[in-house]
């Protein structure tokens, strides 16, 4: 199909135009880590009182005796082959430590988007439907609340109605119960792997453990979602070829659904795009909250550690899925709509 | 024929609309009956209710409209009081509506046979490929070429009149017996106008279906209908058939209207009424200066071409040449290359080659972008075609009059300034105290004054006038014009005028350029031009504006 084959083409000159500010943010962030104050050396020499030789031998062993430009080139290398160093907190390989904690961090962003789309565009359109009506200022008041209650204060509130006064929940921390046994590891969601393996009990253990920290983060988001879905599906009922559809009779589930919400919907997909990957990177008070072994807190660790690899690894992590989560959009706004692939 | 029941008949309709000052009354108590498979016109200005009504009569008006009193009966069931299903019901097969606008009026992401099968399946319970079928029966009875691919089309891939095409298909799919047509041509070319509009017709004729044509084009009313209604204000003013109200207009307001309509033998004094002409300052009328022979030209234009980077040629070898003080028009239809040969010529726009000479120097070498601090800027100058979009909407009347003083001829804030704005504005007949106000507290009919007093402000030889009266209501059309043919006779202005409106290029311009394709296809003395066409493309041209002889010859044959 030639809309394919345009759609595919567009998005490769995107991510070819996207390297150069990739290289940036590498740079960037490798600088960056070298102005902030703490030396990991002295974090990590086995203790405060340690000898300044101490120190030295292990400065030494980490390379950062050396001249930054020469650093940032030795890093650069590094980074070409696929090495983003080693974590000095977990002793690992910043690369395993990421790929590790990645699938929990992104399980965790797909399923509060998800829940997020499911509720926010059903309630921008119920809103949209009747301006100014009771529905319309409920769906108000309640975005508004979702984005005033920092994620922390609704994450412990939501432990502590559906864990400790219901005890529906399991307690809050990670990804499952420590005496489950793991699926084979195919993807990385536990959800998945879980159904995979055919294990319903698992999976129905992983999903509680899910599904409160994927409401926490759900809540901070449905507000944008929500609210671009309003004013999109306004935009939308108002204009002409919804006067048209209901010229010739259309019926009313036709013309909301087919007519007024796929066109609204095309805006909702860029906000959308950027909602993911602002909660991946972000969310990591949520992350702390249930103990989620997930990349933002990892990287949080990192960074009051001056740990430089992990921090720079996760930066670099984050500008990547930035440019993926663009792509995608991009790709599903030329599906969506047909005017785009032609220009 | 006779029916003892009319299809339609509408008692004392009262539209009102909530706005933030308060309800509005857009229409004010009208009262119409329409029989099976009669066609009426319904014709007024901007604002006089016209389009409300028939939204009333479709139930289609906005959330804020409000039919406020009066009874629409169809068919002897009373509309205003229909619920929603039995009025979802009625819309497409009872009564269909045709909008302005085509390519707005068709939903961008979806497939324009899918759209046809959609309005198909709303009233029949048949499958999807049967409905499918029909919508392919559809294109061709629309004429539309290769209905088999455009089945997949989406509307942005076709043009206006195809999108009206696929339009008049969807209206017409479930067989109402009411067909309401709302300015279904505004915006198209005069060509496509009539092909839509005689295919509309047809259709109409074949299926036996009553027909509403709302428009503000008395001519395009008087061709279509039998009989025309004209509303102002939210009232009917006149009913009458459509060659009488034509020839012997009663209501003062159908007169203004009719005298303000050009028509192939208007002259520009003629567009307002006499009792009109009281209110608007006298204008001495010289005969037109006839440019006295080895005067050299204001403008000459050289083998003028334009390449765009896609590869498609804008105009071709265009060649041509203003004396000062003439008035010289350029048509064609859209995409004939008469904006882009405009552009060109005010140095809005580079050409690919090709030399304009203005007064004798070259000004082709100056780019676009740098013409701006040529002293030739001031001497050529540009009235926009839409008077809101032209205007700076921070800036008030004052501060747009002044700004190519301020800017070109370098003059400083002050009495001097003061004075040359107040002046201009009196030229164009805008009153002072009208000065401080922005473009959105101002009228249509205001704003293009606004436009053309800061064409005027510096004193230019030359105006290039793009469509100046193209967004403008007849009356207010009417009078724009006589000021520019005044203004142009005072100043010994040159006018090159840009128009698809070949009555308004015929009363305007005494030599016409027709382009098409981006060449020049006939030129001429416009009288003769357009009374005598000498190529097949002009006479096509010609002919598609209606014009009352030939309407009265058209309607006599038919047997009305």
């Amino acid at each position: 199909m030639t809309t394919l084959g345009a759609t595919a083409i567009r998005a490769a000159r995107r991510f070819a135009s996207s390297l150069p500010a990739l290289f940036g943010v590498l740079i960037f962030t490798f600088l960056l880590m070298r102005v902030l104050p703490g030396d990991p050396a002295v974090f990590f020499a086995s203790g405060p009182n340690s000898g300044k030789e101490e120190i030295e031998t292990i400065r030494k062993q980490m390379g950062l005796d050396k001249p930054v430009p020469q650093q940032l080139f030795l890093y650069l290398y590094d980074v070409g082959r696929g090495n983003l160093g080693r974590s000095l907190m977990t002793g690992q390989n910043v690369t395993k430590d990421l790929r590790e904690r990645l699938p929990a961090s992104l399980e965790l962003t797909f399923s509060a988007l998800l829940i997020a789309l499911v509720l926010a565009i059903p309630l921008g359109v119920l809103a949209a439907l009747k301006p100014g009506s009771l529905v319309d200022h409920g769906v108000r008041l309640f975005c508004a609340l979702g984005v005033c209650v920092p994620t922390f204060v609704s994450g412990l509130l939501l432990i502590y109605i559906f864990y400790y006064l219901f005890g529906v929940s399991p307690d809050p921390t990670g990804r499952v119960d420590i005496f489950t046994t793991l699926p084979p590891a195919h993807t990385g969601f536990l959800l998945i792997d879980f159904a995979l393996a055919g294990d319903f009990d698992g999976w129905w253990a992983a999903f509680k453990q899910l599904i409160l920290p994927a409401c926490t983060m759900a809540l901070f988001v449905i507000a944008p979602l929500a609210r671009i879905t309003r004013a999109s599906m306004l935009a939308s009922l108002g204009s002409d070829f919804v006067r048209t559809a209901r010229s010739v009779g259309l019926s009313w589930w036709r013309i909301i659904i087919t007519y007024a919400l796929r066109n609204a919907i095309l805006p909702v997909i860029t906000i959308a795009g950027i909602v993911f990957s602002t909660m991946l990177g972000a969310n990591v008070l949520v992350e702390k909250v249930f103990s989620w072994p997930g990349v933002a807190s990892y990287a949080l660790d990192a960074l009051l550690s001056s740990d430089y690899a992990p921090v720079q690894g996760f930066v670099l992590l984050m500008a990547s899925v930035f440019v993926i989560v663009n792509l995608v959009v991009d790709v599903l706004y030329g599906i969506a709509d047909p005017r785009i692939s032609i220009g | 024929m006779t029916t003892p029941k009319p299809l339609l008949d509408i008692e004392n309709l009262q539209v009102t609309f909530s706005t933030r000052r308060g309800p509005v009354e857009a229409v004010r108590g009208i009262s119409l009956s329409l029989a099976e498979g009669e066609t009426l016109g319904i014709v007024g200005e901007s604002g006089s209710g016209k389009s409300v009504t028939g939204f009333a009569m479709t139930r289609l008006l906005d959330a804020s409209g409000k039919i406020a009193g009066g009874r629409i009966s169809f068919r002897d069931r009373d509309i205003t009081k229909m619920t929603s299903a039995s009025l979802r019901e009625m819309h497409g097969s009872a009564m269909a509506m045709i909008f302005q606008n085509p390519r707005g009026a068709l939903n961008p992401i979806r497939a324009i046979g899918q759209q046809i099968a959609d309005a198909i399946l709303a009233h029949r319970k048949i499958s999807a490929s049967e409905a499918r079928a029909e919508s392919l029966e559809l294109l061709r009875a629309v004429k539309i070429r290769d209905p088999d691919k455009r089945m997949n089309a989406y509307p942005h891939e076709l043009s206006g009149g195809m999108c009206q095409r696929v339009m008049i298909a969807m209206a017409i799919s479930s067989n109402p017996a009411l067909l309401i047509a709302d300015e279904p041509t505004t915006g198209l070319d005069v060509t496509t106008q009539k092909v839509v509009m005689d295919l509309l017709a047809s259709i109409a004729a074949e299926r036996g279906m009553a027909t509403i044509l709302i428009t503000h084009d008395l001519g395009l009313a008087a061709r279509y209908c039998r009989r025309v209604v004209v509303m102002e204000q939210g009232r009917l003013v006149e009913e009458a058939d459509a060659l009488t109200l034509f020839r012997s207009p009663q209501h003062p307001y159908t007169k203004r209207l009719v005298a303000a309509s050009p028509t192939a033998t208007s002259r520009v004094q003629d567009l307002v009424t006499d009792d009109e002409k009281l209110l608007v300052p006298a204008v001495p009328l010289a005969p037109p200066p006839k440019p006295a022979h080895g005067t050299p030209p204001l403008l000459e234009v050289l083998d003028l071409v334009k390449r765009f980077d896609d590869g498609t040629v804008g105009v071709e070898n265009f060649s041509m040449a203003i004396a000062p003080g003439e008035s010289v028009g350029l048509v064609g239809e859209s995409g004939s290359g008469k904006s882009t040969t405009s552009r060109m010529i005010c140095r809005l726009l580079d050409q690919t080659e090709g030399t304009i000479n203005f007064n004798g120097q070259s000004i082709s070498h100056i780019p676009a972008r740098d013409f701006h601090r040529a002293p030739q800027r001031r001497e050529i100058q540009i009235v926009f075609q839409d008077p809101n979009d032209s205007l700076n909407p921070r800036f008030n009347a004052f501060d747009c009059i002044a700004h190519p003083l301020i800017r070109l001829l370098g003059m400083r804030n002050g009495a001097a300034l003061r004075q040359r704005v107040g002046e201009c504005a009196h030229r164009v007949g805008l009153p002072a105290n009208l000065l401080e106000r922005f473009p959105h507290q101002l009228s249509g009919g205001q704003k293009a004054r606004i436009g053309i007093a800061r064409a005027i402000a510096c004193r230019p030889k030359l105006l290039v006038l793009d469509e100046p009266t193209a967004a403008l209501d007849v009356s207010v059309q009417a009078v724009v014009l006589q000021l520019l043919d005044r203004l142009r006779r005072e100043d010994n202005l040159a006018f090159l005028f840009v128009s698809h409106d070949l009555n308004v290029v015929r009363m305007m311009c005494q030599r016409t350029i027709v382009l098409r394709n981006g060449a020049i296809v006939e030129e001429g003395e416009s009288h003769q031009l357009f009374d005598s066409p000498k190529t097949s493309y002009t006479r096509e041209l010609v002919d598609a504006v209606p014009h009352i002889e030939m309407i009265a010859a058209e309607k006599m044959a038919a047997g009305a």
